[in-house]
C-alpha cells in the first residue's frame, strides 16, 4: 500500500471503523463496508475491494470477517485483524444478544416480521447496487470489458436462476477464468519483453 | 427446554463448530443445514423453533451474519441450565455456550485466513496470484447482483410482493446513484414493513 493512500492510522481508529460498519450492516455488511471503506475512508479502491473480496470469499469462514481480518492484517499485523474482528463482533454480539431477550415472546409479532421483511428487501437492494458501483472496475480487468460482462451474466444465471451451489460455482467457474486470465498475463507479458 | 450437558457434551459442541469453520466455503449460511443435524436431530439441544429464530435474529440485527452461531450456542447453553434465564448459573452457562460456538466457527477459518492473505499479499506481483485475482474478480461481481436476487426472491415471488420488489429496487437505486446514508433506507424499510405497506 502506498503512502499517499488513506490508511487507519491507529488501532482504537481501526476497532470504531469496524464498528462503525458493522453496526450499519442489518442484513449483510458487504455493501457497507464497499460504502465506507471505498467510498468514504478510502482505505481501499474499487479494484483492490475485489481483489480482497475474491480473496475473502473462497477462503472458508464469513466473508466479511475475513476480508476485516485482511485489511487490519495489512496495516497493523496479527494485531489489527484481530481489532478489526473484535470492532466488527462486539457491539452487534451484545445487540443481537439484547435482541434475542426482548423477543423471547414477540418474535411472531406481524409489525416485528413486516418490519425485518421490509428491512430486508431494503439489504437486499443494497448489495446489488455494490455490484453495479464495482462494475466499472472490472474495464481494466487483463480479460477484457466485454468478456467480464458475459461472465458476471453467467455467475448471476448460474447463481440466481439454476441455483448451482456456490462452491461448484467458484472451483469450476473460478479456476477457468483464473487459467485464462494467467494467459492472458503471460501473453501481454511476452509481447512487452520480445 | 432442559438438558443436561457433561463436560463431554461441551466438547462436542466446539468440535463440531470448529470443523463446520473449515467446510464454511461461501459463507457460515451454507452449513446451516449440518448444524440443524448435530444440534436438533442427532443431540436434542435445541428445539427446531429455538433453531430457526436463532438464524432469523441474527439474520436481521446489524453485524455480520455469523453471529447466528453465538445465538445457537447461547440457546444450547440457556437450555443446559433448564429453559428460559433464570439467575447467574443459567447466564454463565449461555456464555459458555456461546463463546464455544463462536471461538469454533471462527478459530480454524480466521488462522487460514491470516496465513492464506499474507502469502497471496507477499506474492501480489506473482503471475498466479494476479491471474487468480483478475480471474475471479467478474465472478465476484456476477455473484453480488446474483446474492441480492436470491435475497429478495426469499422475501416473496408472488404478484402482490410486488411492493418488496420495488422497495429493493428502489433501494439499490438510490445507493448506487447518491450518497444517501444507508441507517435512513433500512429504516425507512422497516417502517413500510411494520405498518404493513411492503
Amino acid at each position: 500500500m502506498t503512502t499517499e493512500h488513506p490508511h487507519p492510522e491507529s488501532l482504537r481508529e481501526l476497532f470504531w471503523a469496524f464498528t462503525w460498519l458493522a453496526l450499519q450492516g442489518f442484513g449483510g455488511v458487504l455493501a457497507v463496508v464497499q460504502r465506507e471503506l471505498v467510498d468514504k475512508r478510502q482505505w481501499l479502491t474499487r479494484e483492490q475491494f475485489i481483489e480482497d473480496w475474491a480473496v475473502a470469499q473462497v477462503l472458508p469462514g464469513p466473508n466479511v470477517v475475513n476480508l476485516c481480518l485482511m485489511i487490519g492484517d495489512r496495516h497493523f499485523g496479527v494485531r489489527g485483524g484481530l481489532t478489526a474482528l473484535a470492532g466488527m463482533l462486539t457491539f452487534p454480539l451484545l445487540i443481537v444478544l439484547a435482541l434475542a431477550w426482548l423477543t423471547l415472546g414477540a418474535a411472531d409479532s406481524p409489525q416485528l416480521q413486516g418490519a425485518l421483511r421490509g428491512m430486508g428487501a431494503v439489504a437486499a437492494g443494497m448489495i446489488a447496487a455494490t455490484g453495479f458501483k464495482l462494475f466499472p472496475a472490472l474495464k481494466q480487468n487483463v480479460l477484457s470489458a466485454t468478456v467480464c460482462t458475459a461472465l458476471v451474466a453467467i455467475t448471476f444465471v448460474l447463481i440466481a436462476v439454476l441455483r448451482v451451489p456456490l462452491i461448484w460455482v467458484l472451483l469450476g467457474l473460478g479456476s477457468a477464468t483464473s487459467l485464462w486470465a494467467n494467459r492472458l498475463l503471460a501473453q501481454a507479458r511476452a509481447q512487452r519483453t520480445p | 427446554m432442559s438438558i443436561t450437558l457433561t463436560l463431554a457434551d461441551w466438547l462436542t459442541l466446539l468440535g463440531h463448530f470448529l470443523t463446520l469453520s473449515l467446510l464454511s466455503i461461501g459463507g457460515v449460511i451454507s452449513t446451516v443445514p449440518d448444524m440443524h443435524r448435530v444440534l436438533v436431530d442427532d443431540h436434542h439441544w435445541l428445539l427446531a423453533p429455538q433453531f430457526n429464530a436463532s438464524i432469523a435474529l441474527g439474520q436481521a440485527a446489524p453485524g455480520p451474519n455469523v453471529l447466528f452461531v453465538a445465538l445457537l450456542g447461547w440457546n444450547v447453553g440457556l437450555n443446559a441450565a433448564g429453559g428460559p434465564p433464570t439467575g447467574l448459573l443459567s447466564w454463565a452457562s449461555a456464555a459458555l455456550g456461546m463463546l464455544l460456538a463462536l471461538v469454533g466457527i471462527l478459530l480454524p477459518s480466521t488462522t487460514l485466513t491470516f496465513v492464506a492473505s499474507r502469502w497471496a499479499h507477499q506474492n501480489r506481483e506473482l503471475r498466479a496470484v494476479r491471474a487468480f485475482k483478475q480471474g475471479m474478480a467478474p465472478i465476484v461481481v456476477g455473484l453480488m447482483l446474483a446474492t441480492s436476487w436470491v435475497l429478495t426472491t426469499n422475501l416473496g415471488t408472488s404478484r402482490q410482493n410486488w411492493p418488496l420488489w420495488l422497495l429493493a429496487a428502489v433501494s439499490a437505486l438510490l445507493v448506487w446513484r447518491t450518497r444517501l446514508h444507508l441507517l435512513w433506507l433500512l429504516g425507512a424499510g422497516g417502517l413500510l414493513g411494520w405498518f404493513g405497506l411492503v
